[in-house]
């Protein structure tokens, strides 16, 4: 579109304006976890790497970062099945219920995570008896994570048609054939985008979490909650955040390249 | 594909050999014949985890508002009344407190909206590819933060003795400190890579060709915007404000951290879970959410929103 100069010039300053205000918070969590100061005053009276060392020799903070990623890591399996198998049904097969089904998909995450986790809580404790655990905050979070599989995996279908799976099915192969040699590695980096965002979605999760996580179980999300109002622990919580900020670096890298490699293809 | 007991191809035409008539195979020509049978299997996992888990907990949520407890013994009493409902519907307490999560959640949706549009404009209409990518992993950097980090971020920004107020107070001006402003910009912040992303994807499918014709036929920017590119990217906004709204109508994480002594539905929600161990009262409070973004997605269900989301 011809835009103006001017308004181009406007986009970009209000992007770029808008980038800085989001980078703001990192930055200052990133200069906090060097502060001598606990009480987050700016600027900071001093620095010291005393914080880093006492995060990276956390036992607690190391225990629940290995309960995320098991949490994480098993949601992210079922979903990544539950998340397939839906999405081939919704769209190769048209069918009565099929809106509803869809819906059914999207509404663990259009509702509120405390409708989720409450509902969760209530079905897990007062209807089934079962006593929260792990297993729980699994089930729970396997639940809204179905739908980032979904979102990925039904474009892909879209877009890559029913030529190959045909063309497949005419020269013989049984359905399961077809679907381990032509449709799964048609499929296979939209089925890592969307287990990548329902790993990082589970990691952070916190509401569902703190209404279906039994008494012993702490994500990183809680021990982060429990351990940020502690005055001497707070500036731990900071750099665990910076830690984080950047691991993440190297799933964004990944579905990055991923997408790169993809346009050059098409 | 080779298998191992296929005879060694002749030079020239070899027939296919007939598949072996196993159990696997004649299962796999049912399923190929029959596509019913294979929507079933599709189907019949997902629907069995997303009805027991999901809806079934969502009834039984909305039974146990009609249920209520104990005040001796703390425990659940399965009687059907209808107390809990009247409580919600006429205290004065749950009347201030929904309106006031209503009016955060649609000042966060507003100000998304706002900051949403110009920057997914410039990302897909005039960024060029190389820039695009590096404005999406910019936007999407923060999303991998922490939800905790970045609300505390914000009460390290907003405090009396933080980086707004130093920055600030030199203008004469003062930071808002913790209470609802607080609450709304960290919310805000929050969920903007949630919004941003649809609204940049809805804006990416819109043909420049569209805009080009608008400019042609004399259309100002100003009317390309209003009369072409808003009603195509509608659906994608929409979607985007069902994250932002949905999810600022259930925090009640935030609100703790830099809402002062302000309350939204799901601290209350929350207490009552709690601390007060009251299940039917905490579940006839959640249903008020849930009354407010059914109502919300009937009214955009015809958008073709929910494909966005």
């Amino acid at each position: 579109m011809r835009l103006s100069r001017a308004a181009r010039v406007t986009l970009g300053a209000l992007t770029a304006l808008i980038l800085v205000i989001v980078y703001v918070p990192l930055f200052v969590v990133l200069v906090n976890s060097f502060s001598t100061s606990t009480s987050l005053s700016w600027p900071p009276p001093g620095f010291t790497l005393e914080w880093w060392r006492r995060a990276f020799s956390s036992a607690g903070a190391l225990e629940a970062v290995l309960t995320s990623v098991q949490v994480a890591s098993i949601a992210t399996l079922v979903s990544l099945v539950l998340g397939t198998l839906i999405s081939l049904a919704l769209q190769r097969f048209s069918f009565f219920g099929r809106d509803a089904v869809s819906l059914l998909v999207i509404l663990p995450i259009a509702l509120p995570g405390i409708i989720t986790g409450i509902a969760l809580n209530n079905f897990f404790r007062t209807i089934m008896g079962v006593p929260l655990s792990i297993w729980t905050v699994v089930i729970a979070h396997a639940t809204f994570c179905i739908v980032t599989v979904f979102n990925n995996v039904i474009a892909r279908l879209r877009r890559v048609g029913t030529n190959l799976e045909d063309a497949s099915a005419d020269l013989g192969a049984g359905v399961w054939t077809t679907f381990r040699l032509v449709t799964f590695p048609q499929l296979r980096s939209a089925l890592l985008a969307g287990g990548l965002l329902a790993f990082a979605l589970s990691f952070d999760e916190i509401i569902v979490t703190t209404f279906t996580a039994g008494s012993g179980v702490t994500t990183l999300p809680i021990f982060i909650l429990n351990n940020m109002f502690r005055p001497n622990q707070a500036p731990i919580v900071a750099v665990i955040a910076v830690v984080l900020v950047l691991v993440s670096i190297i799933p964004i890298a990944i579905a990055q390249r991923l997408s790169g490699s993809e346009q050059q293809r098409r | 594909m080779t298998t191992t007991d296929a005879p060694a191809p002749a030079p020239g035409r070899t027939p296919v050999p007939a598949p072996r008539d196993t159990l696997a195979r004649r299962g796999s020509v049912y399923l190929s014949s029959h596509p019913r049978a294979r929507l079933a299997l599709l189907l019949s996992a997902p629907l069995f985890w997303l009805g027991l888990v999901y809806i079934f907990a969502l009834a039984a949520l909305l039974i146990t508002a009609f249920w209520s407890v104990d005040s001796f013994t703390g425990q659940i009493s399965t009687e059907f009344t209808l107390d809990n409902i009247i409580t919600v519907v006429t205290g004065s307490l749950y009347q201030t407190v929904t309106l006031r999560t209503l009016g955060v959640a649609l000042a966060v949706t507003v100000i998304d909206v706002a900051l949403a549009l110009p920057i997914a404009f410039f990302m897909a209409k005039v960024a060029s590819p190389r820039l695009q990518r590096a404005l999406v992993v910019a936007v999407l950097t923060p999303l991998w933060a922490s939800y905790l980090v970045k609300a505390y971020a914000w009460r390290s920004v907003l405090s009396q003795d933080g980086i707004l107020e130093w920055l600030i107070s030199p203008l004469g001006l003062h930071t808002p400190g913790y209470g609802l402003p607080a609450t709304i910009i960290t919310l805000s912040y929050l969920w903007l890579p949630y919004v941003i992303l649809p609204i940049y994807a809805g804006l990416e499918r819109v043909p420049d060709s569209l805009l080009e014709a608008s400019g042609d036929l004399g259309g100002s920017t100003w009317q390309t915007m209003r009369l072409v590119v808003l009603p195509m990217a509608m659906p994608a906004i929409i979607a985007g404000t069902i994250f932002s709204f949905s999810l600022s109508l259930g925090d009640y994480i935030t609100v703790n951290i830099v809402g002062g002594a302000s309350q939204m539905l799901g601290n209350l929600v929350y207490t009552n879970v709690g601390a007060a161990n009251n299940l039917p009262l905490a579940s006839a409070i959640a249903l008020i959410p849930i009354v407010i973004i059914s109502g919300y997605l009937f009214l955009v269900r015809r958008t073709g929103a929910l494909d966005n989301l």
